[in-house]
């Protein structure tokens, strides 16, 4: 063996990072704090508060007391045959255990009653496919039907390329959707997390009656590179960030992760419907 | 000659293409322009107003592209911002008050992407058109002129039906944005115009549109499109306003 004062060979270099566990340290995409794992437990950074993306189920984990999910056989229609895209819709599925890129069902937060949407990232970018929609929609009219508010977490890339006009329809769907379950008088609590855009952004993301966000999610309608292409100079650095959002008035508030159960079960609480 | 879909594209965004504003002075009589969203601006892109289909006041909403580089310019070549998005929701909120028909006349790349329109709410703006079209209680009827670009199209047209132009397109996204998305290749743009299903031959088997036009290039058959548009507003007018909602509402559930 070397000294250690001398200079490991590459094979003495490979051995040691062998022994350092994979996923020890992450870094904060937003101010590259570097943190170990264990002062990520919560999956926010320590020091900017970013949220890192979560699954649907672990969001499920951090902000319910009990969830029930309904839907759970709603996949995309069988006129979708595309073999490649099948089969991308089969490795997400295995990814992620969902059924399609959105959760749905019922929750009860610190007690409060509530419809539950939360978008998956992981499942083709939370992209919004024709089942998006339809479990999307189904649960606005099941919530209608027990009268009780809907929490979404959005998290989307937009539009599901794959599915052609049928995902831009699902836009006007949710929204008409939306539009039913607020007219009877119910609330709907929207939170943005990281990355909330395009259809998602232009439809049901942006029609809460209250708008939350997480610290520093991206959040916008059109993509940074096809802005770029369009101005021909690069768009300042935090200008699809939810701080911007919420200092030119189109989100209602910022909350930290930690407090986001407390905040949505107090905001849950004021909209109950009160049944004479 | 065979017609391809990238044909169908080039003639879509053809500069010959009959102008929103030479539409509308040839459908309607007496238009009266309505300008500003109330707010912040007025939008260019969006050139709406009153006017009268066969002496009934309808509400006419369209996104003009422009013929001079200057009028072009002005427009971002068709691409609304969130003001015209708001332009458009003041003046159909306003024929619902007064019982007036809404027709949007649509011909758009899509809503325009810069730094201004993500500051102010672009997407928000097209989301509260989805979200006041599809409840609109007056009828309301959409004409894809040229392009029917994504989410920017979609916001004036979500109403009781979409028609479309023999040489126009409705898609999610470019070709062009398709073929640099899917395959990293915008060059590939022929194929993903085959693959997309955007021509209004295909998009009406689909049963995303309800009816296909003739192309407007003369007075004669500008007279014929006229026709077909009084004849389905009269039947949309005559149609119980509970049952034109159902309807509506059976369109876009279907999806």
């Amino acid at each position: 063996m070397t000294s250690k004062f001398e200079t490991p060979t590459p094979s003495e270099l490979s051995q040691r990072t062998d022994k350092i566990p994979d996923n020890l340290m992450h870094r904060c995409p937003i101010c590259h704090q570097v943190m170990t794992h264990y002062q990520s437990a919560d999956k926010t950074c320590p020091n900017c508060g970013y949220g890192f993306r979560l699954t649907a189920r672990e969001r499920v984990e951090a902000i319910t007391d009990t969830f029930e999910e309904i839907d759970r056989d709603v996949t995309i229609p069988s006129r979708f045959d595309d073999s490649l895209y099948l089969q991308k819709i089969e490795r997400a599925k295995q990814a992620t255990k969902l059924n399609e890129s959105v959760l749905t069902g019922f929750a009860s937060i610190n007690r409060q009653q509530c419809g539950l949407a939360i978008m998956d990232s992981h499942f083709i970018m939370g992209s919004l496919g024709s089942a998006t929609g339809e479990k999307l929609t189904r649960l606005f009219e099941a919530a209608k039907q027990k009268r009780v508010p809907v929490v979404l977490f959005a998290a989307s890339g937009g539009a599901r390329m794959q599915e052609g006009m049928n995902s831009l329809m699902q836009m006007a769907k949710v929204s008409q959707a939306v539009a039913d379950f607020q007219a009877a008088g119910l609330a709907y609590i929207v939170v943005l997390t990281d990355p909330t855009m395009g259809g998602v952004t232009a439809s049901f993301a942006t029609q809460g009656d209250v708008i939350l966000a997480e610290p520093h999610a991206m959040i916008g309608f059109a993509g940074r590179r096809v802005i770029e292409q369009t101005i021909k100079q690069a768009p300042p650095q935090d200008f699809q960030r939810a701080e911007t959002l919420l200092a030119h008035g189109l989100i209602d508030a910022i909350v930290q992760r930690v407090d986001l159960k407390q905040t949505l079960s107090q905001l849950l609480q004021w909209h109950q419907v009160k049944e004479a | 000659m065979i017609r391809t879909a990238y044909d169908a594209v080039n003639a879509a965004r053809s500069s010959e293409k009959i102008s929103t504003r030479r539409l509308i002075n040839g459908l309607f009589t007496n238009f009266f322009e309505l300008h500003g969203d109330r707010h912040a601006a007025d939008d260019a892109a969006i050139v709406a107003g009153i006017a009268e289909l066969n002496g009934v006041p309808v509400t006419v909403i369209g996104i003009q592209k422009g013929s001079t580089m200057d009028e072009k310019m002005a427009t971002h070549f068709g691409c609304p911002e969130p003001e015209g998005y708001r332009k458009a929701l003041r003046l159909m909120k306003q024929a619902e008050k007064f019982h007036r028909p809404v027709i949007t006349l649509v011909n758009t790349p899509g809503a325009f992407p810069d730094v201004h329109a993500e500051h102010h709410g672009q997407g928000e703006s097209i989301a509260q058109c989805l979200l006041v079209g599809t409840q609109l209680r007056v009828p309301y009827l959409s004409l894809i002129v040229g392009e029917g670009g994504s989410g920017g199209a979609l916001a004036l047209a979500c109403g009781d039906q979409t028609w479309m132009f023999e040489d126009s397109i409705y898609s999610v996204l470019s070709p062009e944005g398709y073929a640099s998305i899917l395959w990293k290749d915008a060059h590939r743009v022929e194929e993903a115009a085959e693959e997309m299903r955007l021509t209004p031959e295909d998009l009406l088997e689909d049963g995303i549109i309800d009816r296909i036009v003739p192309e407007v290039k003369d007075d004669k058959s500008m007279g014929q499109l006229r026709q077909q548009m009084i004849s389905e507003i009269d039947t949309l007018r005559q149609t119980p306003i509970e049952e034109l909602m159902a309807q509506r509402h059976e369109r876009w559930r279907n999806f």
